[in-house]
């Protein structure tokens, strides 16, 4: 029955879970190439668990929403709409998109944010295979020295960091795990 | 004390707390760029620390332990009245000992004791835009950010070095975050600027009434402004603490009679009582 899968599947409490899974989220931001846990929804497929907990934390009427490939089924708009509410919008107009790091591309397609307003800029939810803590060499704001994180490339990453202030920010999920990369990080090749 | 189910947890109802975790993101993102939000009326007035407490409540877990100063003391009106609203609307602990608290809300100091990489430091900020006191204009001074223009806050300073021979300015002193925005640190005294870089702790700033955010993301550049041949100087009371002897800590001066005597303490209570309780020295 799908109506019933449609309206399932949200927070249990909604405002302990939404607090937890944002502190989730804004250490994986503070901190880029932190990988922390990240649930509390249940998502129908292909949406994982992490990020499907940081839409329902972050995507509201407010904030438009883009669906990559395969994450544009009927299945998830419906889920998607039902708990959160989030208009779903071509990338352009897009403050988050969700999708493979294939299906998301070209990134020249999303707001990069003003110079006089560099928040008003889209921010990616890249699903991955798997997150690890290797690969990318990562430095900037956020980390002490260096760090790793797996990435799905490099250059798209050096490129954004490049047009700071402005630029895209990044979430990657991967079943019930987050990490992040914002566009004050320097990305080079290990 | 315990959650009052009159409210939402932390106060705040979700979707303004999603709107300001939002801001958080970007701010985090943008070191130093002040993010507008939609600050909402709190049941406090402006400049009690409305912005702080938002950020707070956009922030605090039920895991949390929450501590407030204010100007360094946990025992004064400001910091009990956040304290005891947090423990009412979102059942949090709270502590006044720095080391134990995930969650600190301050105005105006950062506490003596070094944060570590467990704690979130909240920041009250009355004028968030360090350029408004030279351009009242806030288009103009948002033309300012975007070009990096920053001219007009170095001839501030030098009008000071040209007046008293030296930078005034104790407080609110500007810095430079990443090399790219100039940010007001909120009028902690120019004291505390160095801790402000290279923190292992997340450092988010609220401005309650002029509805900006901004954030310091853990281990950031921040340099506060100077000249060659004036460099920075973060410069204190010279004097020890009559309390507990501290010669490293940020120092009030106290008068303590009506003939004039006055002594110098710690303005970080919980760091002057934990010296005292290692030594022995006067409650």
């Amino acid at each position: 029955m799908q109506h019933a899968t449609t309206l399932q599947g949200g927070f249990a409490d909604a405002a302990p879970d939404a607090a937890r899974a944002f502190r989730a989220a804004m250490t994986a931001m503070a901190r880029p190439g932190t990988i922390v846990d990240m649930a509390g929804a249940t998502p129908p497929a292909p949406l994982s668990v992490a990020a499907a907990t940081l839409l329902l934390t972050l995507a509201d009427r407010e904030t438009p929403l883009h669906l990559a490939g395969r994450h544009d089924t009927p299945d998830l708009r419906a889920w998607l709409t039902f708990h959160t509410g989030a208009p779903l919008v071509a990338a352009a107009d897009a403050m988050f998109a969700l999708g493979d790091w294939a299906a998301l591309q070209p990134l020249h397609g999303y707001a990069i944010g003003r110079a006089d307003y560099p928040d008003r800029s889209a921010t990616l939810i890249v699903e991955c295979d798997d997150l690890s803590p290797d690969g990318a060499h990562l430095t900037g704001p956020g980390i002490k020295d260096s760090a790793t994180l797996s990435l799905p490339e490099i250059a798209a990453f050096q490129a954004n960091a490049a047009l700071f202030p402005l630029g895209l920010d990044f979430f990657f999920t991967a079943g019930a795990q987050l990490a992040a990369l914002p566009r004050t990080t320097k990305v080079r090749a290990a | 004390m315990t959650q009052s189910d009159q409210y939402n947890f932390a106060y705040l109802d979700e979707q303004t707390k999603r709107m300001i975790r939002r801001a958080l993101l970007k701010g985090l993102a943008i070191p130093g760029y002040q993010v507008p939000f939609a600050s909402r009326e709190m049941p406090m007035p402006y400049g009690w620390g409305t912005g702080g407490v938002q950020v707070s409540a956009a922030c605090l877990t039920p895991e949390d332990t929450l501590k407030v100063i204010d100007q360094g003391a946990d025992d004064t009106t400001n910091a009990v009245s956040i304290r005891k609203f947090f423990e009412r609307t979102a059942g949090v602990a709270t502590t006044e000992h720095t080391p134990d608290a995930s969650l600190i809300q301050t105005r105006h100091r950062i506490p003596e004791t070094p944060l570590t990489q467990d704690q979130i430091l909240v920041y009250q900020v009355p004028i968030p835009e360090p350029l408004r006191f030279l351009e009242p204009r806030e288009t103009e001074t948002r033309k300012m950010h975007e070009l990096q223009e920053y001219g007009l806050m170095h001839v501030r300073l030098y009008e000071d070095i040209a007046q008293h021979g030296h930078i005034a300015t104790a407080y609110a002193y500007p810095v430079r975050v990443e090399g790219r925005y100039v940010m007001d640190p909120s009028p902690i005294p120019k004291f505390d600027n160095p801790k402000l870089g290279d923190c292992p702790a997340i450092q988010l700033f609220g401005a309650g009434r002029e509805q900006r955010i901004y954030a310091l993301p853990p281990y950031t550049q921040v340099v506060s402004l100077d000249f060659d041949d004036h460099p920075f100087d973060p410069s204190k009371a010279d004097h020890d603490c009559a309390l507990c002897g501290a010669a490293d800590s940020y120092l009030d001066e106290v008068i303590v009679d009506d003939r004039g005597g006055r002594i110098f303490v710690c303005s970080d209570t919980d760091y002057c009582a934990g010296r005292r309780a290692e030594t022995g020295g006067p409650e």
